[in-house]
């Protein structure tokens, strides 16, 4: 479980080589995730990126490699609160997939060697909760342990925890729960243990944290500090932070513009509701005021934004009254002073709007018969509206998200949508290049062919330069404005 | 340390101001001006002789203490102090991170402050006064501990309430509350194993539930999000509908099994649903089958036309009618199977999204949510935020709360009674209530609540100190 770092020698190339092996892995991981795989599937992809990006010559090296790149990693990934919650989601999978890789007999041996001291149930006990412990594996589809259980007593069919140690199986309800206990079966032990895995990490990355600021960054900063600065940088996506550097100025003026061309469907409807209702409740002025900033709209800008908009319902003093605080408060003006990041995907997604609210994630939220209108009302063609709605009604909101993108935009767009600050920022990349592109034409004297298709995007992979990419591939330069209209 | 003076400097400033305002202010300024009762307007103005003479402070302190008082040698006796009360004064202003040595120094703040609300935060691991001196040490200031609360508000039942919507409360529509309390108090006894639920009136249109066992206060944010989504059924709305997501498991069966017969005795007659076609259009939606749909919505148009004489049982007969119908479909043989169990599952979540509890889950989540303190007034109704017990919930009558100029009545009629009377005792100092409609309240909050907690309590720090002196010291 990573409890102690590995002892020996190591260079400082070699540390960095292997902090960027397991980068590969565990950002392939999140992407196969983003992307909607499942377990067995995950599992798979897991594995695969285990044995080509940690395996080493032998299963000793491959150890070594497996511990010094986690150790790496944690330095590198402590660092802040947005850091630590990636590296402690994707670990904690890792981890989980790999130890269900393991044979069950081993998973209990592991379980004694770790003295994780689960209990198991005596048969009184087991007889007692009999019908509802299979009610409760019938009701997740483990059928075939279902009818073991009606059968006999299967040793160690489960174990008993106090339901503090599974939050996950908890929340997806996939535990019988008895006066405070869980109790789990054999089959998802990956949780319980996993559970232990990621409180232990995320303590030592606290930990970590406080002896970093404390000292170990000066004291390594000619050694470690460099790289461990700039392997967190090449973490997946960027967190579209306003601080993120060379972004244009967008103005309140170019605000519908933009909105109409580039927006992602969750932001645009926002933006409307806005502007229509001259109102927006608190959740949704977070997740539209935090994505307005990220596009570089500034806070003065801002202001003018959400005061002309506000003025028919709330006009001057009421405004700066009520409101002017939450938009100062957004830059971090106000309270915490922190400068919030915007929103991601899955956080829009998991939010809950009530009837009449506007935040949250379209394709999650609304009927098929209102995503057809809306997305139709953006002049998407009819495929790309069907395939959309398809890929919503399945639940699979991102790529529904990803279709409408290709659809605007006529390209591909292989990345998945994980952002709607990704979304504006790739799809403002590629209205620049058509501009471009048919600029080109004119000149060349060609007609511009019209849903010209540009070439694939290559896929985010890691993002190597050592600063802050731009928010699309190496080689991109930072995003021009265009505003023509389509 | 210099910045926490200066703090401390403002705040009293502030309080200082918003004392002014209270006697200065005339009736008009008064928050609920507008919208409620003429009769209720001064309510800010009652609230210092509440809090000076009714407000039970003594028993908030004993709750909040968790026995750890002078009685007890392992207790930790800065626990009361480190946690936190918010007040809203007059006019808006929030004053966070207030903290107090004992329900005296509590009493003595709110009679000076006259706050219109008080709110209840974490306890931290410092006291919340000083948190500025911690803000950059090893452990900085964190919360340490928090009852796990709930909040279930009645306008997040409007979709599915037709007798009023948004700030209205009656007694038609209580019945979701009542509902709702108990099928949490099941959950949070049967499942979670938790004995000490304080269940209280929001004072306005809800209900608040605070659950004090300690192993409910250590609960990390992820445990008590777990909690949570174990307790939702309700996902907000879906392809404009009430998502429901139900699942295969024994806490969702005992839901139904409680749930069941109080939509169709209580909610089905009082709300009506199924009497007119726009209601009941929306209750058939559940069911994934149009023949059915149209079925029932013409028998029922042609009831409708010829006069319904008596409604509850009508609303009763029409239900059955329903439950008929799809286990007519159910029982014939050729019909495919999805479509069986995709009615038996409508039919179940139809009542899941009437009436199985709407959590506001955000509530839940973080250990330094605030939460508005059992007993303070409500600032626009008036009305106290009574504690009430979890079996009573079905009878509580959320017109009949006493508000606070009652309450006020009621104790100067008994303090000019003894005035009157030379030879009776001088009421004591924290026990106004008793002599208030508050107190039967009190008995239930003191008799089923407070009593269990601290003998809980007292247990508690007894195995702590059997342990201590169980442990060889070299220290005496
Ligand atoms: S997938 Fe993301 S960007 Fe697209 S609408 Fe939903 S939340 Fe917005
Ligand atoms: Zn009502």
């Amino acid at each position: 479980m990573y409890e102690e770092p590995p002892e020996g020698e190591v260079t400082i190339e070699e540390i960095e080589r292997f902090a960027l092996d397991r980068l590969r892995v565990l950002k392939g991981i999140e992407d196969a995730k983003v992307r909607g795989k499942k377990s067995a599937e995950l599992q798979t992809i897991a594995l695969e990126l285990v044995s080509t990006h940690l395996k080493a010559g032998s299963r000793e090296a491959s150890r070594w490699k497996d511990a010094v790149s986690h150790f790496a990693l944690r330095l590198a990934f402590c660092r802040t609160e947005d850091l630590r919650r990636w590296f402690l989601a994707q670990e904690c999978e890792l981890f989980r997939l790999r130890f269900r890789d393991e044979l069950p007999s081993d998973q209990v041996a592991f379980i004694r060697q770790q003295k994780l001291g689960f209990q198991s149930l005596d048969s009184a006990e087991f007889e007692e909760l009999r019908p509802l412990l299979v009610k409760v594996e019938q009701g997740i589809g483990n059928r075939d342990f279902a009818a073991t259980l009606l059968q006999g007593n299967p040793s160690d069919a489960f174990f008993k925890v106090p339901f503090e140690q599974v939050p996950d199986l908890v929340a997806q309800r996939k535990v019988l729960l008895r006066k405070g206990w869980a109790y789990v079966s054999r089959y998802e032990i990956a949780h319980l243990v996993g559970g232990r895995f990621r409180a232990a990490l995320s303590h030592s990355l606290n930990v970590t944290h406080r002896r970093w600021t404390s000292h170990l960054a000066a004291d390594e900063a000619d050694r470690l500090t460099p790289i461990v600065e700039s392997l967190s940088s090449r973490y997946l996506g960027e967190d579209y932070d306003s601080s993120a550097g060379n972004r244009e100025v967008v103005t309140a003026a170019q605000l519908p513009a933009l909105a109409r061309q580039s927006f992602p469907l969750c932001m645009q409807h926002m933006f409307n509701h806005v502007r229509e209702q001259h109102h927006m409740q608190h959740q949704g002025r977070l997740q539209l005021g935090l994505f307005l900033k990220a596009i570089g709209l500034p806070l003065e800008e801002a202001m003018r934004f959400w005061r002309t908009e506000f003025a028919p319902r709330c006009p001057g003093d009421a405004f700066e009254k009520k409101y002017a605080y939450n938009v100062r408060y957004n830059y971090g003006k106000e309270g915490r002073k922190s400068d919030y990041t915007p929103y991601s995907c899955l956080k829009i997604i998991s939010s809950q709007p009530g009837k009449d609210q506007a935040h949250g994630c379209p394709y999650k939220v609304w009927s098929a018969a209102q995503l057809s209108a809306a997305l139709g009302a953006m002049r998407l063609p009819a495929s790309a509206v069907h395939e959309a709605v398809t890929k919503a009604k399945g639940g699979h909101y991102q790529l529904a998200c990803a279709s409408a993108f290709e659809g605007a935009h006529q390209c591909d767009c292989d990345t998945g949508i994980n952002h709607p600050n990704q979304y504006y920022d790739e799809s403002r990349k590629a209205l620049t290049a058509q501009h471009e592109q048919q600029q080109q034409q004119q000149q060349e004297g060609t007609a511009p062919g019209s849903g010209t298709k540009l070439p694939a995007t290559p896929a985010t992979q890691l993002r190597m330069p050592a600063k802050r990419p731009a928010p699309t591939g190496p080689a991109s330069a930072p995003p021009k404005m265009s505003f023509q209209t389509s | 340390m210099a910045e926490a003076e200066d703090e401390r400097a403002a705040k009293r400033q502030k309080e200082g101001e918003a004392e002014q305002a209270d006697v200065d202010m005339p009736d008009a300024e008064a928050p609920a001006a507008t919208a409620d009762p003429p009769k209720q307007i001064p309510v800010q103005q009652l609230m210092r002789a509440y809090y000076g003479n009714i407000f039970p402070y003594q028993e908030m302190y004993e709750w909040l203490v968790y026995s750890n008082d002078s009685r007890h040698a392992q207790a930790d006796s800065g626990f009361f102090q480190r946690r936190e009360f918010c007040f809203t004064l007059d006019g808006d202003i929030f004053v966070r991170y207030q903290s107090f040595k004992d329900g005296a120094e509590l009493h003595a703040a709110l009679v000076r402050q006259v706050p219109a609300k008080i709110d209840i935060g974490p306890m931290y691991n410092v006291d919340p006064r000083r948190r500025n001196a911690y803000a950059g040490l090893e452990n900085g200031f964190q919360p340490r501990q928090r009852e796990l609360v709930f909040d279930i508000d009645l306008t997040d039942y409007d979709d599915v309430r037709t007798c009023g919507s948004g700030g209205h409360i009656c007694s038609e529509c209580w019945p979701f509350m009542a509902v709702a309390v108990q099928i949490l108090d099941a959950a949070l006894r049967d499942d979670f194993g938790f004995n000490h639920i304080l269940w209280v009136f929001s004072g306005r249109r809800g209900i608040h539930a605070w659950v004090c066992d300690k192993r409910a206060r250590e609960l990390t944010d992820e445990q008590r999000g777990s909690i949570a989504a174990f307790l939702s059924v309700y996902k907000g709305q879906e392809n404009g509908q009430a998502k429901i997501l139900l699942s295969h498991h024994p806490s969702i069966d005992r839901a139904h099994g409680l749930l069941l017969p109080f939509w169709k005795e209580e909610i089905l007659p009082r709300q009506k649903l199924l009497l007119d076609s726009a209601h009941w259009r929306s209750v058939l939606s559940f069911l994934p089958d149009q023949e059915i749909q149209h079925t029932l919505s013409s028998r029922w148009e042609a009831e409708n036309a010829r006069g319904i004489a008596d409604e509850e049982a009508c609303s009763r007969g029409r239900w059955q009618d329903v439950e008929d119908a799809v286990a007519r479909v159910v029982n014939t043989k050729a019909v495919d199977k999805g479509l069986k169990f995709a009615l038996q599952k409508g039919l179940k979540e139809c009542v899941f999204a009437h009436v199985y509890p709407r959590l506001d889950v955000e509530v839940s989540k973080k250990r330094n949510h605030l939460l508005k303190a059992p007993l303070c007034v409500h600032p626009k109704t008036g009305k106290v935020c009574v504690p009430f017990a979890a079996v009573d919930a079905p009878t509580f009558d959320p017109d009949a709360v006493p508000t606070v100029s009652q309450l006020l009545d009621e104790f100067s009629a008994e303090r000019s009674a003894r005035q009157e009377h030379p030879g009776a005792a001088a009421m004591e100092k924290g026990e106004g209530w008793k002599h208030t409609s508050l107190a039967s309240c009190m008995t239930v909050f003191v008799q089923s609540f407070l009593q269990p907690l601290c003998a809980a309590g007292r247990e508690e720090l007894g195995s702590k100190a059997r342990e201590a002196a169980a442990q060889p010291s070299l220290a005496w």
